[in-house]
């Protein structure tokens, strides 16, 4: 059993393993930062920054679901071959769609024709990274967006009648208080971020769903030591507890991390914790 | 437009195999486009609307048992609901689908599982029972004290006092966000095709369609801005209806006071 689970194509499961866990670590930051971009940016005075902002988030949370993981990754793939081709290959006098056909010069191609194999993967995963930050920083924003209306305006407002421009209102009391409001949103958001992982698999990267149909499926005696039936069942019964496992971790986690944050704040929750005395 | 409405003809119940065999190979034309991705919807709506009638019922179950002081009742209705909302639904479909191929060998009955019109809804059907009980059973905590009093001062008890009282309190105060699960329920439901479960002779939902013109055009800004716009049709319509109900389950209440429904679609669970 041992030795059947550190085979080389056992090892090629659990690195994808880290490739989650690399998408999760790259993409909740970025989605964040999208997000806190997104949000200020609907607060912004100049009003088509304001309707980027909003626009942005309206775009993306109402185009359904995993629709959006397909259609962005060759939409980007294709957006970005077309601009390379336009400044790449100038003279090139052919249109680009050709009926079925997307045509761009060898030059324009992304990654090179001739890159080598890791290029390519480390491309696609970089696609895969921005698609879920795009998505979900769309969702950060609108929980972001939410946050910072919570902020009581009695706060900033104490801010102003310090003289503070509306910059350093926004940077020294809005956004250090805000987090405690986003908080429980963007607590949610994690836990749907980690289920959305397994999408990967969509986006043709060989993450765990990959491996686990392939290591599961029917292996005869002529190409493995270890000749078995259709084991996929218990593999993705596996991935399932995985998951839970997962979950479950980061739901104790972040409830520890709400407990920190409401120390001394406006809230119920921060009045309660003060009457308790438990601070 | 002749030709449009013979397409239709062809293709309008293609997904569920009345009309021509072959899908279009070449020359897609913007209403073959149309017609498929629409008749693909017909799985979409079919998945969407069982799931959450059954899911309905038994959530209604699960809150109650989650709610319940009886440990051996309440046990099991918490991991239920950890279970189904902790893990993404798409390993769930792939576990589902290997799961009832492994039963099928055993037991031959579970054959029709393994195609997706039955195994699939079963595995939606769980899912969905999960999410909605979670969100009764917060609205079965949040009843007004009052509410119950009342209904002990009238003389209600047991079956009468919930069916009179607490039932429809929980559906009220759920149903905001019952209504939210019920929009993404519909959105999880594109999923099925791409999660082991076979497209039987290209018998696929609206997605399926989407993607298979995706990849034959090699241009994804037709097929997939098509499909939103069916499902934002969707939407729509799930939140006409559901509005509807909540009218009627606020009525007693002054104006001022009814929850409106704030419509907040949620991403994939």
């Amino acid at each position: 059993m041992a030795c059947y689970l550190t085979t080389g194509k056992h090892m090629s499961i659990y690195w994808s393993v880290l490739t989650v866990l690399l998408l999760l670590g790259i993409t909740a930051p970025t989605a964040l930062a999208f997000g806190f971009a997104g949000a200020s940016a609907t607060r912004s005075r100049i009003a088509p920054v304001s309707w980027l902002g909003r626009g942005y988030i309206a775009v993306v949370r109402g185009v359904p679901d995993i629709a959006f993981f397909l259609f962005f990754v060759i939409a980007l793939d294709q957006v970005i071959e077309a601009t390379r081709h336009h400044v790449l290959c100038p003279d090139w006098v052919e249109p680009i769609r050709q009926g079925s056909d997307f045509v761009v010069c060898q030059a324009a191609k992304m990654p090179l024709g001739n890159a080598p194999q890791w290029v390519h993967e480390s491309y696609g995963f970089a696609i895969a990274v921005f698609t879920f930050a795009i998505v979900f920083g769309a969702f950060a924003a609108n929980v972001i967006q939410g946050a910072m209306a919570a902020v009581p305006r009695g706060q900033i407002e104490t801010g102003e009648s310090y003289g503070m421009t509306s910059r350093q209102t926004f940077w020294r009391i809005l956004v250090p208080q805000m987090w405690v409001y986003a908080l429980p949103g963007l607590s949610n958001l994690w836990m749907v971020l980690i289920k959305a992982t397994p999408l990967l698999f969509l986006l043709g990267i060989q993450d765990i769903v990959y491996w686990a149909r392939e290591l599961g499926g029917i292996k005869t005696s002529r190409f493995t030591d270890y000749p078995h039936g259709d084991w996929r069942m218990w593999y993705f019964l596996a991935l399932l507890v995985f998951y839970l496992i997962f979950t479950r971790v980061s739901e104790i986690t972040l409830e520890r991390l709400m407990t920190r944050l409401t120390r001394g704040q406006v809230t119920t929750a921060g009045e309660a914790q003060r009457k308790a005395g438990t601070t | 437009m002749n030709a449009c409405l013979q397409t239709i003809a062809d293709y309008g119940l293609r997904a569920i195999g009345i009309g021509k065999r072959l899908l279009p190979r070449e020359d897609f034309t913007l209403c073959e486009q149309f017609t498929l991705i629409g008749s693909g919807m017909i799985w979409n709506v079919y998945f969407g609307v069982l799931a959450l009638i059954a899911g309905f019922g038994f959530a209604t179950f699960l809150a109650l048992g989650k709610a319940s002081n009886i440990k051996t009742v309440r046990k099991p209705s918490e991991w239920f609901i950890f279970l189904f909302r902790g893990s993404p639904l798409f390993i769930q479909f792939f576990f589902g689908y290997f799961l009832f191929l492994k039963l099928k060998t055993v037991f031959p009955i579970f054959a029709p599982f393994t195609a997706a019109w039955l195994g699939a809804l079963v595995v939606l059907f769980f899912n969905t029972s999960a999410y909605t009980a979670e969100i009764f059973y917060g609205a079965l905590r949040s009843i007004p004290k009052g509410e119950i009093e009342s209904a002990d001062a009238y003389g209600l008890s047991g079956w009468s006092r919930f069916k009179r009282v607490i039932w429809p309190t929980m559906l009220r105060l759920a149903w905001p966000a019952y209504t939210n699960e019920a929009i993404f329920l519909f959105h999880a439901t594109t999923l099925v095709f791409f999660s082991g479960f076979p497209a039987w002779q290209q018998r696929g939902d609206a997605l399926y369609y989407a993607s298979y013109f995706a990849d034959k055009t090699f241009n994804p800004f037709i097929p997939y801005p098509i499909l939103a716009g069916y499902f934002i049709l969707l939407t729509l319509c799930v939140i006409g209806l559901f509005s509807i109900v909540n009218r009627r389950l606020n009525r007693h209440l002054p104006a001022n006071t009814r929850q409106r429904l704030r419509i907040r679609p949620n991403l994939i669970r």
